[in-house]
């Protein structure tokens, strides 16, 4: 299959079910916002080190807060449903409250099921803070120094899917970026994905485990790096001397495909060889994007 | 299908009427809706005396006439609606736990007397003790919503633990008077003694008033919450203004005779944009 001249690979990116709450920040200004949010992602590119994903969303207009302030959606993805509530208590109790002139609202109001994350960050507020409720949602005041921070009570926490990705393989390094950055712009305009590596492109996509050192839990994807081709059993055609990764986590299936989808068509660009994917044999993640089938816009991943 | 009741004799004397809500009418024929028994004075009656029965109803209850002797209208209900369609008498969704109450004209003293959850809305004026305690009761509303679009007389929510209150219009002296939690907002003048004996509650008056010596003057501040509230009435009906939502208000601390942990929010001017 060939998409504006570059080969799309026949093979799926191979991704797994984490868990995943929504954050909307809220600020005076569009920039503090996202000032808050840049802080509170930040560090979180991998579960591997991080233990945590998470990314700017995108941006909110006024219209669409519950403040009717300019704010900043945030996804946040953990592998299970244990580890998100310490994430977040932590992330934004010492990345939005300590943010001037921020709120921070849940983005998924109507899931059931609910982490207490404001109810725990109240205690900031020694005893001096107070709850409201408006309309069926609890939200506390905690006292700072410029006024009050406002948080929602609870978050709500769902299913999501993490792990989409895909891998551009180009003729040179600048090829490879430009055509990584016109992917993660055309993924900015999807809904319900984030892209946590920096930029929204990883260089460095990694294997499981080591073939040298016994404790090493991920490794450099030697198959793929171009300075290897010839030391080690090389995935790379002949031709490619760059690869950038694409890392996608999403609310769903349909919104990680979708988001795929967009980006592979902005990355077929001049200079650009292959789109392949990673995976593991199929045999870890329960989630598989057959990158040809999304393309052809087939129904989603098997 | 809704259902509706129209009041055809007047009673001369009170007419307790708890059997005016969605639950109790709902599946009964008009006839058997016509012998549920209520209080006329001090003499057991039946409802059939006094309304003309329609339908039966699926959950929404609409009450015609000049019912301002009609209490307990929608008194411990749970779910449904009940619409007046006119004037209604004392106790308005007293106890209730859930659903809507809307009462198109005036109400009388203590709409929606120690109620839980649900919504009032009164589009006329109200009596006294708004969502308060009954007298000689520990507390008056532990949640849901009250929203008077006129004016309420004294004492609004008295003893209240938890909930909204919000007056469009005037509300009379002692509003939020020894109230535990929960949110007093009004929108026209404010009486004397607001909040007075109150221990964690928050009054919100957009006009100056005079407080008890007990309160503290703590700072002049846009209180992001209250934008929340002030949307979500906007929403309900009530004539919020752009100054009132993005303003700045007066916090003083209340009441230094009790826990201190009270407030009254003044609003102050509209310059709210200029602050953090």
């Amino acid at each position: 299959m060939l998409v504006q001249g570059v080969l799309i690979d026949d093979t799926f990116a191979e991704a797994f079910t984490m868990r995943v709450a929504r954050l909307v920040i809220t600020a005076r200004t569009p920039r503090w916002a996202r000032e808050a949010a840049l802080k509170l992602t930040g560090f979180a590119t991998s579960v591997i080190g991080c233990k945590c994903e998470a990314g700017i969303e995108r941006e909110l207009s006024e219209g669409e807060t519950p403040d009717a302030r300019p704010g900043t959606s945030v996804l946040f993805f953990t592998m299970d449903k244990e580890s998100l509530p310490p994430q977040l208590i932590s992330r934004i109790g010492q990345t939005v409250l300590t943010c001037p002139t921020t709120a921070c609202f849940d983005g998924l109001p109507d899931v059931p099921d609910r982490l207490p994350v404001g109810k725990a960050l109240r205690a900031f507020g020694d005893g001096f803070q107070v709850s409201k409720v408006v309309g069926e949602r609890r939200f506390w005041r905690i006292p700072v120094m410029e006024g009050e921070f406002l948080v929602a009570e609870t978050f709500g926490m769902q299913k999501g899917v993490g792990g989409g990705n895909f891998l551009i393989l180009a003729e040179h390094a600048d090829a490879a970026l430009g055509a990584a950055e016109a992917a993660v712009a055309a993924i900015a305009r999807q809904p319900g994905v984030i892209l946590p590596f920096p930029g929204g492109v990883v260089r460095s996509g990694s294997k499981v485990g080591s073939k040298r050192y016994k404790k090493m839990v991920a490794t450099t994807n030697d198959a793929f790096c171009p300075t290897l081709r010839g030391v080690t059993e090389s995935q790379l055609p002949a031709g490619v001397n760059s690869v950038l990764e694409i890392v996608l986590d999403g609310t769903d299936a349909p919104a990680i495909e979708g988001a795929m989808r967009e980006g592979i068509r902005a990355a077929c660009r001049p200079g650009v060889k292959v789109i392949t994917a990673g995976n593991y044999g199929g045999k870890l993640g329960p989630h598989h994007f057959h990158l040809r089938r999304i393309m052809n816009g087939a129904a989603g991943p098997a | 299908m809704s259902l509706t009741l129209t009041l055809q004799t007047p009673p001369t004397v009170p007419l307790e009427a708890e059997v005016l809500s969605p639950a109790r009418l709902a599946g009964l024929s008009a006839r058997d809706a016509a012998k549920l028994s209520v209080i006329h004075g001090n003499q057991r009656a039946d409802l059939g005396e006094f309304f003309q029965i329609g339908d039966t109803a699926d959950g929404e209850l609409h009450l015609t006439g000049d019912l301002t002797r009609v209490k307990l209208i929608g008194a411990g209900m749970a779910e449904g609606r009940v619409v007046v369609h006119g004037p209604a008498g004392m106790h308005v969704g007293a106890g209730m736990t859930g659903g809507e109450i809307v009462v198109e004209g005036d109400a009388g003293d203590w709409v929606g007397l120690e109620m839980s959850g649900g919504r009032i809305v009164v589009k006329g004026n109200a009596g006294h003790m708004v969502g308060g305690a009954p007298r000689g009761g520990s507390a008056g509303m532990r949640g849901g919503e009250i929203i008077v679009l006129g004016n309420v007389g004294n004492e609004t929510g008295n003893g209240m633990r938890r909930g909204l209150i919000a007056i469009g219009g005037d509300a009379g002296d002692f509003a939020g008077v020894n109230a535990i939690a929960g949110t007093v907002v009004v929108l026209g003048q404010i009486g004397w003694r607001a909040g007075a004996g109150m221990k964690r509650a928050s009054i919100v008056s957009m006009h100056p008033a005079e407080l008890l010596p007990t309160f503290t003057y703590d700072c002049t501040y846009a209180p992001l919450f209250l934008r929340l509230y002030l949307r979500h009435l906007r929403g309900l009906g009530l004539a919020v203004a752009d100054a009132q939502v993005n303003g700045l208000y007066q916090r003083w601390s209340g009441d230094g005779v009790e826990l201190n942990r009270g407030e009254v929010l003044l609003f102050q001017s509209a310059d709210g944009a200029r602050e953090g």
